[in-house]
Order: structure tokens, then C-alpha cells, then sequence
């Protein structure tokens, strides 16, 4: 048993009550300990991804009760990897933050970590109810985060965010109690050998049970009917909240990959791949209502939120073929996008910020004071974005219409992801030919001039863009090995067995 | 006993979601409370419905599932924490449009049809 796999729950867990205690100390004492936490944070979940580097699953049982019976943490290879992008994304965004937007409130910071916290449970948990757990933390979190900001914009947004996400919680509950009331356990490992066992009377129990999982998740990740309430959301949001958001979607993503493919996986006896072919299709019409959505963009901040819902779609398109090398395209792409998508939305923060009344609305304005450095950042991103080459978006893409086999889902995935490439690169040029080119003359009296953190943490995040392609050998690598580490769910079921008293406490 | 406890969550249910989709905030949260009711009844259903027995194999004849009681619980807790902010909310929400729709503003077309659903209530 390993402590260290508790760590990143336990980093942000206590930098956050260190904030909630000290808020009204100077702002720069703040700052600092709440960066030296997601710094601490990042460094945890790197040496995380070394250890789960080498393929097998650690367990961590709470209070030393042995699973089934406790609750346990799992380290594999998806959860580090989840871990990782998460905290690379947390620690860009955390440094723009300190910019300006954590004056508003002074508990942004215990916020920030609480909802980093969340996000971390859900990834390491080895159990239904955790995850159920880990969802309410990240959250309650993103509700108080949701509503950070001057002005009452915010407000309606996050009255729908939260009623849609309590009914969604409702769903998850009721989702959890049939599974319970049928196999009489919530532990994924033991889940995953009791499903293929469940007797035929119960078994319609169960698949209600699983359907109504794939909904609740599917509200998280924003697949087509339950995708209305991100745009508002999201685009009303500041920068870094929106930025670090750009994983929250990724949590419902991360949930379906691990709840069907390990417990209503291949291996499910009558189950077996449970949702899958109603995933694909939702898949595509999610991305195709993404780009017409990112088409019918009037600022930039909707544009960019409607970006996440086609990365989304693209997800979830790659997963539902359901075979290894779709999940590892998936796996690839979501490293992209994930952080991407958080270096735009602190992008066009920044040129909002230049552009006085027009803020970021598509719109002709005088030209911007340090338009030179925003368009180059706000060109890599969109083309990462898109998929166009040289940069990671189109070696995402390729892998993902290469792990296509022939046959109709091959020409569904061809048709729609191109098609719905060339239209996004239609929107993205659009937005980004009248905001840089179509200037008018003079000059917007009061501009925010840009410091050092938060081209830092803008140009880092988009930059990202060139260090996946950089690194995409290794990269890729690891999400192949991932992907065939989730596909070997046998494995998973040793968690049952593996001894939890720690040695040499 | 099963049949009484089945519809009591039906009726919590239903009448839970029927109040959600009303377009002031008030009704909503009331919905959302009711809707967290039937499901901690249903999670508690989920170890089966047993009378007089312990929550420990062995000690009576019958045991009683002691795992959805602590669900159930930790769902209470989670429950009653997003109420609290929800009536928060719905608060603001009040408070910045001067108007407790669940959109912020009456829709436009026909006004008058609205007030007196509203007033009626």
C-alpha cells in the first residue's frame, strides 16, 4: 500500500483549508500558498505517472479495510494520466487567476483547490459511490467558482448548472441504488465480476441501472440533448474558471470510459458493451451540433465553449467504436483538447481585454495593443483546435479516423469529423479574420497591458499544442499501453485480491 | 408494506419532477427536495425492506442491510448541502432580476398569460 497515492487529494484538500482560514490575510501570502499548492500538486501526480508507468494497479484501501468492504483508491494508467493533464491545466489556469480574477472573491483560491480535490477523487476512486462522492465535491466547488466574477450575467447560468446537475445527481443515486439492490456491491472490481453472474429475472434491473449511469454521465459530458446549459455557462464564466472547466466534461468522459469498459465491458456476459452503439451515434450528432453552434458564435468566449462540446462529440465518437485503438486515439486527442481549449479561453480573455467595448464580440474594434503576440497565440490554438497540420489537433485526428475498421461507422466518423473540421475552420478563420484584421481606426483608451503570468500561463497552455507533437512518440506510447491496460479487465479484478495490510507501517 | 412504500416514492417522484419543470424558482427547489426524497426512500429500499432486524449477520434471524442506511445518509447530507445553496441562488437570482423566473425574465409573448398563471399560485 502505497501512501502516496492519497496525495493528490490530500495536497488541495489542506491548501484549501489553509485558504478558507486565511481570508483575510494579505492577497500576496494567499497567493502564494495556493500556487505552492498546485505546484506541490502537479509534482505529486508526476511521480503518480512514473509509478503507474509500469502497468500494474496500486491500491489504496481506507482505514485498511480490505476491498470489497472499504473504500479504495486505484492508480492506473488512465487515472495518472487523468491526474496529469488535470493538474497541468489547474496549474496555467491558477496562474492567470492570480492576474486579477481571485480579488473578487476572497475564497477563489479554497474554491479552486476544493474543486481540484473533486476532480482528483473521481479520477483515483475505485468505487461507484466514491465517484458519486466526487462528483458532489467538484461539484459544489464549481457552483461557488461558476458564480466568481463582477456583474449578475452569471446568475441564470448557474441557476440551470445547478438544477440540472442536482436532478443529475437524483439520476446517479437512483442509477446506484439498482445496481446495488441486484449485485449487492459497489466496488468496481467486484462490480465488474459480479455483473456477468447477475440471474436473467434481474437482469433488466441492471441494464435500467447502467442506461441511467450512461445518462448521468452523459449530462456531465455534455453529449447532444443534455448539452444546452455549457455554452451560457461557460461563456459567462471568467477566463481561468472557464479554462480549468475545459476538464469537467472530461470527467464524464473519463467516467464512461472506466464504467463501460470495465464493468459493462466486453466481459458482461449478457451486458456486454452496454450503450455502446447508442454512444456513437449521440457522438456524432453532438459534434455536428457543436459546429453548427460554433458557426452561429456571435463572441468568442461561445465560440470557444462550443468547441468544447465538439471535442466532446469527437470523444466520445472515438470511444464508442468501442475497440483499443479508438480509446487510445480518444486518449490522445483528449490531451489536446483538454488543454487547448483552457489556453483559448484565457487567449480571448486577454484579447477581450484590449478591446474595450467591444470585448470579445465578433465585431470590427480599433486595433488591439499587443495584437501581434495575441494572434500568433490565438492562431496556434485554433489550429490545434481544429486539426489542421503541423500541430497536435491533426495527429490526434488521423489516429482517431485511422483506429476507424471499414464499414458504416468508418463512414460515419470520416464523414462528420472532416465535414465538421472544415466547418469549424470556417467559423474559427471567420472570428479570427474580423477581430485581427477588420480593425477600424484609434485607440481604445484604457487597455489592460499584459504581465508576465498571464502570458505565461495563456502562451503555455496553447503551447501545449507544440510539446504533444514534440513528445508524441512517448506520448502515444503510453496512451496505447493505457488503452490495452483497460482492455485487459481481467486484470482490474486482482484489486480484489491484492494485500492491503501496509508493510513496515 | 412494499406497495405503500413503492408509491410513496412514485408520488414523491413524480410530484418532485413535475415541480422542476415549473418556471419559478421557488417550485423548482420545493421539486428538487421532494425529487431528493423519493430517492433516499428508494436507496433505503434498495437493501430490501426488512422490520426488526439488526444490521449484523447472525445476531437475528433476518439481518438488515446496513450499507444503503449509510448511503441514505451520506445522500441526506449532500442533499440538504445543495438545497441550501440552490434557495441561495434562486435568492440572488431574485434579488439581481427582480423576478424569480427560472430564466431571469418573464419570455416576451404573452406576458399577461404568465402574471396570472403566476398570481393563481
Amino acid at each position: 500500500m502505497n501512501h502516496l497515492l492519497i496525495a493528490p487529494i490530500l495536497i488541495p484538500l489542506l491548501g484549501g483549508i489553509i485558504q478558507v482560514f486565511i481570508g483575510y490575510a494579505p492577497i500576496s501570502l494567499r497567493r502564494t500558498l495556493a500556487l505552492a499548492t498546485t505546484v506541490l500538486l502537479l509534482a505529486s501526480t508526476f511521480a503518480l505517472l512514473v509509478l503507474a508507468n509500469d502497468g500494474s494497479y496500486r491500491v489504496y484501501a481506507f482505514g485498511n479495510w480490505a476491498p470489497p468492504f472499504g473504500i479504495v483508491l486505484v492508480l492506473d494508467r488512465l487515472a495518472a494520466l487523468m491526474l496529469v493533464m488535470t493538474a497541468i491545466l489547474a496549474f496555467f489556469s491558477h496562474l492567470y487567476a492570480i492576474h486579477r480574477t481571485d480579488e473578487s472573491s476572497r475564497q477563489f483560491h479554497a474554491l479552486f483547490l476544493f474543486q481540484l480535490m473533486g476532480l482528483n477523487i473521481a479520477f483515483l476512486t475505485g468505487d461507484l459511490f466514491n465517484l458519486f462522492v466526487a462528483f458532489e465535491v467538484l461539484l459544489i466547488a464549481s457552483y461557488g467558482l461558476l458564480m466568481q466574477g463582477p456583474g449578475t450575467k452569471r446568475t441564470v447560468p448557474s441557476l440551470h448548472y445547478v438544477v440540472l446537475n442536482l436532478t443529475g445527481s437524483a439520476l446517479f443515486l437512483i442509477s446506484v441504488g439498482m445496481i446495488y439492490s441486484v449485485t449487492g456491491t459497489l466496488n468496481m472490481a467486484d462490480l465488474a465480476a459480479k455483473v456477468p453472474q447477475v440471474s436473467a429475472e434481474n437482469l433488466p434491473l441492471l441494464q435500467a441501472g447502467g442506461l441511467m449511469l450512461l445518462v448521468v454521465f452523459g449530462l456531465k459530458a455534455a453529449i447532444l440533448p443534455l448539452c444546452f446549459w455549457l455554452p451560457r455557462a461557460y461563456g459567462n464564466a471568467t477566463a481561468p474558471v472557464a479554462a480549468l472547466f475545459a476538464v469537467m466534461t472530461k470527467v464524464g468522459f473519463y467516467a464512461i470510459v472506466r464504467v463501460f469498459t470495465l464493468i459493462f465491458g466486453s466481459g458482461a456476459g449478457a451486458l456486454a458493451n452496454l450503450g455502446l452503439d447508442w454512444l456513437f451515434a449521440f457522438a456524432l450528432a453532438t459534434l455536428t451540433m457543436g459546429v453548427i453552434g460554433a458557426l452561429g458564435a456571435r463572441n468568442l468566449r461561445t465560440l470557444i465553449a462550443w468547441q468544447v462540446i465538439i471535442s466532446v462529440g469527437t470523444l466520445l465518437a472515438a470511444v464508442g467504436l468501442g475497440t483499443e485503438e479508438g480509446t487510445s486515439a480518444a486518449l490522445f486527442y483528449m490531451l489536446n483538447t483538454t488543454w487547448i481549449v483552457g489556453g483559448l479561453f484565457l487567449v480571448v480573455d486577454l484579447i477581450a481585454a484590449q478591446r474595450g467595448s467591444a470585448v470579445d464580440r465578433i465585431v470590427t474594434a480599433p486595433r488591439m495593443h499587443n495584437r501581434t503576440l495575441l494572434s500568433v497565440l490565438f492562431l496556434i490554438g485554433a489550429v490545434a483546435a481544429i486539426g489542421l497540420p503541423p500541430l497536435s489537433g491533426f495527429f490526434a485526428k488521423l489516429l482517431i479516423l485511422q483506429s476507424t475498421t471499414p464499414g458504416a461507422e468508418m463512414a460515419w466518423l470520416w464523414s462528420v469529423l472532416i465535414g465538421g473540421s472544415f466547418f469549424t475552420l470556417i467559423a474559427y478563420s471567420r472570428a479570427g479574420s474580423i477581430v485581427f484584421w477588420r480593425t477600424v481606426d484609434g485607440h481604445v483608451s484604457s487597455t489592460d497591458r499584459l504581465s508576465l503570468p498571464v502570458t505565461v500561463a495563456a502562451g503555455g497552455l496553447v503551447s501545449m499544442a507544440i510539446v504533444i507533437v514534440l513528445l508524441a512518440g512517448p506520448i502515444s506510447a503510453y496512451v496505447d499501453a493505457t488503452a490495452a491496460q483497460l482492455f485487459n479487465t481481467s486484470e482490474y479484478l486482482n484489486v480484489l485480491n491484492l494485500p492491503v495490510i501496509a508493510e513496515g507501517l | 408494506m412494499e406497495l405503500a412504500y413503492a408509491l410513496i416514492i412514485g408520488t414523491l417522484t413524480a410530484s418532485g419532477v413535475y415541480l422542476i419543470l415549473r418556471a419559478r424558482t421557488f417550485p423548482v427547489v420545493v421539486g428538487l427536495t421532494l425529487l431528493s426524497y423519493g430517492v433516499n426512500l428508494f436507496l433505503f429500499a434498495t437493501g430490501r425492506l426488512v422490520t426488526g432486524g439488526q444490521p449484523i449477520i447472525g445476531s437475528t434471524g433476518e439481518y438488515a442491510d446496513p450499507l444503503p442506511q449509510a448511503l441514505v445518509l451520506t445522500a441526506i447530507v449532500i442533499g440538504f448541502a445543495m438545497t441550501a445553496f440552490a434557495v441561495v441562488l434562486a435568492l440572488r437570482n431574485q434579488a439581481d432580476n427582480e423576478d424569480d423566473h427560472v430564466d431571469g425574465h418573464r419570455p416576451a409573448p404573452e406576458p399577461r398569460a404568465e402574471e396570472e398563471e403566476g398570481a393563481s399560485r
